[in-house]
């Protein structure tokens, strides 16, 4: 009897996976000390679930890829230099409000189209290589489109260099147009220093409900199948390229409408190289929520991305007032990087 | 030619894998000088019982086997390859074990390349001795010289045409000190008539000079022209061990096949009524690049309604067919079903013609090992039929039906009796005769016109073997569905097809009804009646 209550918590702690358990406890552990070193639980709440909607949909950009087997997409800044051309676009035609973020979505999408499709045709090339390629190919957009973002010529004075009068400037401040503008949808202030971005959560719920819708349709059913077992799917009649290149897509595609999100939650556009490691804290978080490199679930979204930013919130405060020193940069970097080595170890996994 | 004691004896030598015997109390003996003709249908042993010999890993690791081999008279057991070529047994492989970008002296000589001594090894030991190159060239020139044929020794083996490659091999095992016996496993199958006579040549003169030969090869003539002894292993028995006098191919061939039927308890009834039924797949000049089942020139055609069964010897060309017409490797020639034309290019095209494919190969085409029976079953029918689908707003949207895939899964497992511990279970916690038989479910899911099934019992035991048969031919008589059946198991292709093609080196050599005798089949699979 004691045996097999033994062996279930094994099962358990094997199906939940140590790193996932070792960091679930750390964030309970750190909210617990929290009261004790004078740090507010309300005001921390706050901030882990605001934060856990500013990063929500990137991270559920993730799923599709992974589950076509095109591994893990660290080509997200491609879908992230979309959104930044729909959010500039947008501010540059004098859209503000809810048109303003609407349109920033709307501008954004035949640049994802675009961007997608180039990227998934190169990665069809490169099966097997999926990983690297897609790193370098988010970097060298990045770092090209850092050339752009000086030629291009707007000129909104919001967003331009006030002394040259062109060239965007690094960080584009989004008051008085949508700064904010989910978050403070039917916010709920519940503790004077809790307030529920409601509009934010909701918007993922959306956006996490239309990604389940996709992955239940003929096509999703196709795209798990070429992730689970590409001669199986190709003897089923489906064209594995073609999977991948619409996974691909639609990954573009959620990673511009995350970074519009993530944006109006932080009240700023910010160009140049911030895109540039964007994947990193996206795709740590997943792996956190107990995706493999071929299957990944919205739960796996869900479950990471709050254990992720409960981490990185809870860090800075909880540990800084117990120990006087900065360690939460620390921290952080070792956590997403240590958890994506954690998985490309675990590649073998796969049952073939 | 040999009245001395035998060079090598096998003394009852058993073996089984996991309770299936596969080598049952086999005793022959070779001499010096002697070549020993093994052979036997795929799966009769031969592979088998050489890794005994050689001391392969893989024999001990499955539980070992009993039985003495004496060699010279002692009774030897290697717990290694390499034991075994250092007591004189060379080893010729099916595919070359050879460097590509070494010339044919270097990769004759390699691991035993003769010093040059100097300064360095002194000091610090052989590893950095330098090699003795005209040394090994004259030793491979030698080796070369004792096969009776010419090759460059200069030459890197990558450039050479593969006969070449194949005589490099041998000179490489023939020129090892103190090579006393020499087996080759099949060493004629890439070689054209030509370059097959000339190595055959080499080998009589071989054993000429006092080598034993053990000869594996599915090419019967080969056997008849140059074997002194000619050993028959059929199911892990030895059903004939003569000398080669007098004996015929088509001698050869009915000990080969010449099993008693056991598992086929079927009756095979002619049925009249297929002579006049419409030709629904008719083939013409079809070749498919199959790696290993090359397709060279293949026409027949099958009428509505008929069970068709293709045989042949491994790596024959058999089933390259199926995967040709169904589009999963590149194909040509003309293939029409129901009178229209199928594009091989687009594996699609053939599913939505109406045919339904089971592969060969179960674990990597045939099953998503990490997903539910349902999904597994359901899946090539939801994307070709648009099954198990419920649409929204017009059809423009729609979505997967989760109870229909399940209510199919669950009618499957229980028409088939799939065991499992519901239809959520993954396909890969199933034993290999249930997962076929999910395979069958999903090809069945389509609801085809023709079915194409490719070794349906291919590594699943007795009883699940005669249940997917069963299963096959409940399902050809129900629903009238034509099914085209490849197996290397001429048996049970006999016991539930109305035709049998048999395929040699990518041709079919014949079609012929169930019920011709043995030595016809056995003729027509070795190439025998050319």
């Amino acid at each position: 009897m004691n045996k097999t209550a033994l062996q279930k918590i094994q099962d358990f702690i094997q199906d939940f996976g140590w790193p996932r358990l070792i960091i679930a406890l750390f964030v309970v552990v750190l909210f617990l000390i929290a009261p004790f070193v004078g740090v507010r639980l309300d005001a921390s709440l706050q901030d882990v679930i605001a934060r856990f909607g500013q990063n929500g949909v990137m991270v559920l950009a993730l799923v599709p890829m992974m589950q076509a087997g095109a591994g893990l997409n660290f080509g997200l800044p491609v879908g992230i230099i979309a959104g930044l051309l729909g959010s500039t676009l947008s501010m540059e035609f004098g859209f503000t409000g809810w048109l303003g973020f609407g349109m920033a979505i709307v501008l954004s999408l035949p640049f994802s189209l675009l961007f997608g499709w180039l990227y998934g045709v190169l990665l069809n090339k490169v099966k097997g290589e999926e990983m690297t390629i897609a790193m370098y190919v988010g970097f060298s957009l990045v770092t090209f489109m850092a050339i752009l973002w000086i030629i291009l010529p707007y000129h909104n004075p919001a967003m331009v260099w006030g002394y040259a009068g062109k060239g965007l400037r690094t960080t584009i401040t989004l008051d008085g147009y949508w700064a904010r503008i989910l978050n403070n949808f039917l916010a709920l202030r519940i503790t004077p220093s809790f307030t529920l971005p409601t509009g934010t959560i909701l918007f993922f719920i959306l956006l996490a409900f239309g990604m389940w819708l996709f992955m239940r349709s003929k096509t999703g059913t196709a795209l798990t199948a070429v992730g689970s077992n590409p001669d199986f799917a190709r003897a089923g009649g489906v064209s594995i390229d073609r999977m991948r290149l619409i996974s691909v897509i639609v990954s573009t595609i959620y990673g511009a409408i995350g970074i519009l999100v993530y944006q109006q939650s932080y009240g700023f556009i910010q160009v140049y190289n911030a895109p540039l490691f964007m994947a990193f804290p996206a795709v740590a978080a997943i792996l956190l929520g107990g995706a493999s490199l071929h299957k990944a679930s919205i739960m796996n979204v869900v479950v990471g991305t709050f254990l992720f930013q409960g981490i990185l919130t809870m860090t800075p405060s909880v540990i800084n007032s117990l120990m006087q020193t900065d360690m939460s940069e620390v921290l952080r970097i070792l956590i997403s990087n240590g958890m994506i080595i954690y998985a490309l170890t675990r590649k073998t996994r796969v049952t073939k | 030619m040999a009245e001395t004691s035998p060079l090598l004896e096998f003394k009852g030598i058993t073996k089984d894998f996991y309770g299936t015997p596969v080598l049952q109390n086999v005793s022959f003996a070779v001499r010096k000088g002697e070549i020993c003709a093994l052979v036997g249908e795929n799966g009769a042993g031969k592979t088998t019982l050489m890794s005994i010999l050689f001391g392969m890993p893989v024999i001990t690791e499955t539980g070992g086997y009993t039985g003495t081999i004496y060699l010279n008279g002692r009774a030897v057991q290697f717990s290694s390859p390499m034991e075994a070529i250092e007591a004189g047994i060379g080893m010729v492989h099916q595919e070359f074990s050879l460097i590509p970008g070494f010339t044919a002296y270097e990769n004759i000589m390699l691991n035993r390349e003769p010093l040059r001594p100097s300064v360095a090894v002194e000091l610090f030991g052989d590893r950095l001795a330098t090699l003795d190159r005209p040394t090994m060239k004259k030793h491979a020139q030698r080796a070369i010289e004792r096969l009776g044929v010419t090759i460059d020794v200069d030459m890197p083996v990558a450039d050479m045409p593969i006969a070449h490659k194949q005589f490099t091999e041998i000179a490489r095992e023939i020129d090892r000190e103190r090579v006393q016996i020499l087996v080759l496993d099949e060493p004629t199958a890439v070689l054209t008539e030509n370059e097959a006579a000339i190595l055959l040549e080499a080998l009589q003169r071989l054993a000429e000079q006092g080598i034993a030969i053990i000869f594996i090869s599915h090419r019967l003539h080969e056997v008849t022209q140059i074997a002194h002894t000619i050993v028959v292993l059929r199911d892990g028995k030895v059903v004939q061990n003569v000398p080669n006098k007098d004996v015929s191919v088509r001698d050869i061939a009915s000990w080969m096949v010449g099993r008693e039927v056991k598992t086929s308890h079927r009756e095979h009834q002619k049925r009249s009524e297929l002579e006049t039924a419409p030709e629904i797949l008719q083939i013409s000049h079809l070749w498919v690049d199959m790696p290993g089942e090359t397709v060279r020139d293949v026409s027949f055609s099958v009428r509505k309604g008929e069970i068709f069964g293709i045989g042949g010897l491994a790596g024959q060309g058999k089933l390259g067919i199926p995967n040709g017409i169904m589009g999963l490797y590149p194909a040509g020639g003309t293939v029409l079903f129901q009178g229209k034309e199928l594009n091989f290019s687009d594996p699609r095209s053939a599913l939505t013609a109406g045919i339904a494919f089971v592969s060969e190969d179960r674990r990597g085409v045939g099953l998503l090992l990490d997903e539910s029976l349902d999904w597994n079953i359901a899946f090539t029918a939801m994307q070709v039929r648009g099954a198990y689908l419920k649409k929204y707003l017009g059809g423009l949207l729609s979505f997967r039906d989760e109870k229909a895939m399940q209510e199919i899964a669950q009618h499957y497992i229980q028409q088939l009796g799939i065991k499992c511990t519901s239809y959520r279970q993954p396909a890969k916690e199933l034993s290999g005769g249930n997962q076929q038989k999910v395979c069958l479910s999903k090809a069945f899911a389509l609801e085809p016109e023709l079915l194409f099934v490719s070794e349906p019992s291919r590594g699943i035991d007795v009883g699940a073997k005669s249940l997917v048969l069963d299963t096959l031919l409940r399902y050809n008589r129900e629903k009238g569905t034509t099914i085209v059946m490849v197996s290397s198991e001429l048996e049970e292709l006999r016991s539930i097809c109305d035709r049998i093609a048999l395929v040699y080196e990518g041709k079919i050599a014949g079609i012929l009804e169930p019920d011709a005798p043995l030595e016809e089949f056995g003729l027509l699979m070795s190439g025998g009646n050319q």
